[in-house]
């Protein structure tokens, strides 16, 4: 076998362990339920759960909490998920900015014993870069 | 022309369209036909049809300029990305913030280049400009905007506003309705970088269809090696332009975007990383085969690779696919199956191509001996390809989701995955590359193998040993700071954790050894070719500043320090668990807080001028209209040479939706400076965060507004605890901690923002109010008017959280009536990060595209 070849075989080896550890690396996007289910199990790894912030029947937005005067990592939310669970949700971080205008958020967290811990939150706003109305 | 400048950009459009088909079919019946004088004939036409092309593409930005430009809010483009008030620089921007704009812009760099080829291209006119022009089609048709069967193809940049909304109340009331303004270009990009960054980029996706076009024109007619040559400098060319351009989105990232760094691997950018490494590779292998005659089929793949790639990225941030794996949000115009067309129509084209010729490239065989700069080369190429995959189907995960209907997210750890991953392909890359460089420009003779191999070890070991103790010592001081200052214990209690950590100290020792290592032998390549071959050293200067490069992002991205720490010995929530970083500390206005190395104090917010350098005290002025006019109520501004700007009671114009919050840094070093990190509230996008950087030569301070005190609360919900007060001059009040005293009471002909004061008495109040260490001012007034109204006029002291106003005046007994008004004092949300040797980084940079540039004017020379 000529040295070109193995060093070929190399190559695809490699490939195939990449494609082996980014599966394996990978998060899914789960609801509450799953999320809760995964930590018993004794997974301490984050996961993406997608919901949106809860809202009562007029539309205002249920338990945002952020008091930076008392600390000004932390913020608290109420997150709905696809099944309709709500969840408060603890978010290390101060409170994003626009969070009141989107419409879809994934938190990238986990449960420790009843709280969710979300390390991270990405906000979907559709109408960013869209405007979808012509205001006079 | 109003009316008919969209027309007349549409018509660009079609004839553009059609110009670039017909271009490619004539240039393929050109190869085709035997006959010398048809094919001279075909050609001459194609020619022409170029021209034609580059006439209608120059037509539509020239409208779509003149719509923007114009603010004809009646087009949907012009209003929905500019409007009445951006500053000029910024209108250019508008027209590539929109996908319909920046496809022009990719065209428009596709127009130039192939003018220029027209000029080079001579033997392979008609090859090259067959694949160039189907490569162009494509794109045009992007910005299409015809329906045919019910599937549109392209999305218009010319469309109307009332045909774009017309669902909307308004054109049912009035089909004529023209907006009086635009929505506005989305203030992120509201920057200098921004200007030039994507121009930038799309050069560099346009400049790798040259290779790509050579290289399938050429084995399309069965001319397999003459394509390599002209292709070289555009490879290199595109090289340095597209990693200029990546880079400047890094560096617009680090100035603008909260996110604390350079580079986020986030799919956006991944998308552009994975074809510039490939494109780098490309012209490896292309130089090696026209050195040594060897690497044929792997530079094809590489160069068909790249160009795949890049319309690959294109796919994949605009199609929308990428959804919720990005930070980015993305307007999904329904091009997804066009663009998806697009790509699949060039790999197969690609595939059956090179299918066909493959058996009969010949090239010499690899010398697979370690004494050669042809096995180095291959090898940092496999790993350079290796490392472009990973990141490749890292990124490509909804993709795959979509194929196999699965729900995978990202890593959690997205940067993490990529960076611990990229790291070792960047430790071999340049290891390879120190020695392939050193073995391209000397070959070891027999003689001095064994003595240049153990000089090369010695040299090497001793770098590494070095680097040991730089990373021992850098990572020890850095863990004591994280234990000390945020209290965080790094968990290497159990095996795995304990195998990561060596892992991850090793790749960093490695890399840093490696690095210094390159510098050597790139330095020893340098000295040597200087001498004796002064137009070849490009490349070991790009190789210097690669490693460079790599130094820096090591130091600056393992070892970035946060030192906004929580000093005030407050406990925060007890939720929070405790290996959680506090990374944002709370500054309360004119309240020093101490954090590492600093003592910071949050003076206040500024705003700025188009009048006046430098920023202006938000509290010394009042709005007085929607647009951005504000009233100077104290202290005039004056030149350097003393001269004034403004006086007491003069309008000013300042850009509103800017808010700066001056800091004051008190380094525990003696050394004192402010930053003025920026908050932007837009209407649309709500508030944006950007950083203010502190330049050192070994480090910077990075420092953004996490969040900012005023941000939700009315004027009515923010004033509390009214207190009265009857008062006479002289005497004294106490508000809150602070001493006040009634310095007197005047008439007055003037009071900033009354301006029907001269058919009125006034009366000004003068208050002295003496905090911990400055006095403040204020000076309250009510005015009297004919109808003998008094109109009362407050005063805001922010430093003290105080309103005072001016109720009623008793004239017998001397004594006036006054109201204070408390609030709690402003404060601001800070991070702070420090970061090392990022220098190093931009520095490396700079080295990187002079070391490119050089070795493309040699590779012009040579063709």
């Amino acid at each position: 076998m000529k040295t070109s070849h193995i060093i070929v075989l190399v190559v695809i080896a490699i490939a195939a362990a990449i494609i082996v550890t980014t599966f394996d690396s990978a998060s899914t996007y789960v609801n509450f339920q799953t999320a809760r289910e995964y930590a018993q199990e004794g997974n301490k790894n984050d996961i993406h759960v997608v919901g949106q912030l809860t809202k009562n029947e007029s539309g205002e937005i249920q338990g945002l909490e952020y008091n930076p005067t008392q600390d000004p990592n932390i913020t608290f939310l109420m997150v709905t998920d696809s099944t309709n669970q709500t969840e408060r949700v603890t978010l290390l971080k101060p409170k994003p900015t626009d969070i009141e205008k989107t419409e879809k958020i994934v938190l990238n967290g986990h449960y420790e014993g009843d709280n969710f811990i979300a390390k991270d939150l990405l906000m979907k706003c559709p109408s960013k870069y869209n405007e979808t109305e012509i205001k006079e | 022309m109003r009316e008919y400048i969209g027309d007349v950009g549409h018509l660009g459009v079609l004839v553009g369209f059609v110009s670039a088909l017909l271009a490619s079919i004539s240039y393929i019946f050109a190869h085709y036909t035997s006959n010398e004088q048809d094919k001279l004939g075909w050609k001459k036409f194609g020619r022409v049809l170029i021209f034609i092309h580059a006439g209608s593409i120059f037509t539509i930005i020239y409208s779509l300029f003149h719509i923007i430009q114009n603010h004809y809010y009646e087009y949907h483009y012009a209003w929905n990305h500019s409007s009445n008030f951006l500053p000029a620089e910024f209108m250019i921007s508008c027209f590539w913030e929109g996908q319909e704009g920046s496809f022009l812009l990719w065209t428009f760099w596709h127009v130039i280049i192939s003018l220029i080829l027209l000029k080079t291209a001579k033997g392979m006119e008609a090859p090259v400009f067959a694949i160039f022009f189907a490569v162009q089609t494509f794109l045009v048709s992007m910005i299409l905007g015809i329906v045919i069967f019910d599937f549109r193809i392209g999305s218009s940049p010319f469309i109307l506003l009332k045909e774009a909304m017309y669902d909307q109340q308004i054109f049912l009331t009035n089909p004529d309705f023209i907006p009086a303004d635009g929505t506005g270009l989305n203030p992120l990009l509201q920057n200098y970088w921004m200007v030039i960054h994507p121009p930038t980029l799309f050069l560099g996706f346009a400049l790798t269809v040259v290779p790509f076009a050579y290289c399938i024109g050429g084995l399309w007619i069965g001319n397999y090696k003459d394509w390599i040559k002209p292709s070289m400098p555009w490879t290199l060319i595109g090289g340095v332009i597209l990693g200029t351009g990546i880079l400047m989105g890094g560096y617009w990232a680090y100035e603008t975007l909260n996110f604390g760094g350079y580079w986020n691997w986030d799919p956006v950018e991944n998308a552009v990383y994975i074809p510039w490494l490939t494109l780098i590779a490309s012209f490896h292998t292309l130089a090696l085969f026209k050195k040594n005659g060897t690497g044929l089929k792997f530079s094809i793949i590489l160069v068909v690779i790249t160009f795949i790639l890049i319309l690959y990225s294109t796919f994949l941030t605009r199609s929308g696919i990428l959804g919720e794996s990005s930070v980015h949000s993305f307007t999904d115009l329904g091009l997804s199956g066009q663009l998806l067309i697009y790509l699949l129509f060039f790999i197969a084209i690609s595939i059956a191509i090179i299918g066909y010729r493959w058996n009969q490239l010949d090239e010499k065989a690899v010398k697979t001996t370690i004494y050669t700069n042809e096995f180095w080369v291959f090898v940092g190429m496999s790993i350079i390809c290796i490392a472009a995959f990973q990141v490749f189907f890292g990124t490509s995960l909804p993709v795959i989701n979509k194929i196999g209907s699965l729900k995978l997210a990202p890593p959690s750890e997205q940067a993490l995955f990529y960076s611990k991953f990229q790291i070792w392909g960047g430790i071999l890359i340049t290891a390879f590359g120190a020695l392939g460089q050193y073995l391209w420009w000397n070959q070891f003779d027999k003689d001095n193998t064994a003595l240049r191999l153990r000089q090369f070890s010695i040299t090497f070991l001793s770098i590494a040993i070095i680097a040991i103790c730089i990373i021992a010592l850098v990572h020890s001081n850095y863990n004591y700071f994280q234990r000390t200052f945020l209290g965080l214990q790094k968990d290497t209690n159990t095996f795995k954790s304990l195998i990561d950590f060596i892992i991850t100290l090793t790749s960093y020792i490695l890399l840093l050894a490696f690095s210094v290592f390159s510098l050597f032998t790139s330095g020893l390549v340098l000295k040597r070719l200087y001498k004796h071959n002064r137009d070849k050293i490009g490349g070991a200067i790009t190789h210097i500043g690669v490693a460079l490069m790599l130094i820096g992002i090591l130091f600056s991205s393992a070892y970035d320090k946060i030192i906004s720490v929580n000093f005030s010995g407050m406990v925060y929530a007890k939720e929070a668990p405790l290996d959680f970083n506090t990374e944002n500390v709370l500054l309360w206005r004119n309240t020093p807080a101490k954090m590492v190395d600093y003592s910071l104090i949050y003076k206040g917010p500024r705003l700025s001028s188009p009048e006046i350098d430098g920023f202006l005290n938000k509290d010394r002025l009042i709005p007085i209209s929607d647009d951005g006019r504000y009233l100077i109520t104290e202290i005039a501004l004056h030149n350097n040479d003393g001269t004034l700007i403004k006086d007491v009671g003069d309008t000013v114009e300042v850009y509103p939706e800017n808010t700066y919050f001056e800091v004051l840094y008190k380094g525990d070093n003696g050394e004192e400076f402010s930053l003025y990190p920026r908050a932007q509230k837009n209407e649309s996008m709500g508030l944006i965060a950007s950083p203010d950087t502190r330049h050192f030569l070994t480090h910077d301070l990075y420092s953004f507004i996490s969040y900012y005190d005023d941000i939700s609360l009315t004027e009515e919900e923010k004033w509390r605890e009214s207190a009265n007060y009857e008062i006479a001059e002289k005497d004294t009040i106490f508000i809150n901690d602070y001493i006040g005293v009634l310095d007197s009471v005047r008439l007055t002909k003037r009071i900033p923002g009354a301006p029907e004061i001269n058919t009125s008495t006034g009366i000004m109040a003068f208050f002295s109010f003496y905090g911990k260490d400055q006095v403040h001012t204020a000076q309250p007034s009510i005015v009297i008017t004919k109808e003998n109204t008094p109109l009362s006029r407050a005063e805001i002291v922010e430093e003290l959280g105080l309103r005072i106003s001016m109720n009623n005046i008793d004239v017998q007994k001397g004594k006036f009536h006054f109201t204070a008004d408390t609030t709690q004092l402003g404060y601001i949300i800070l991070k702070v990060v420090k970061k090392p040797l990022i220098n190093v980084l931009w520095f490396g940079t700079i080295i990187l595209i002079i070391g490119f540039i050089v070795s493309i004017v040699r590779r012009f020379k040579e063709e």
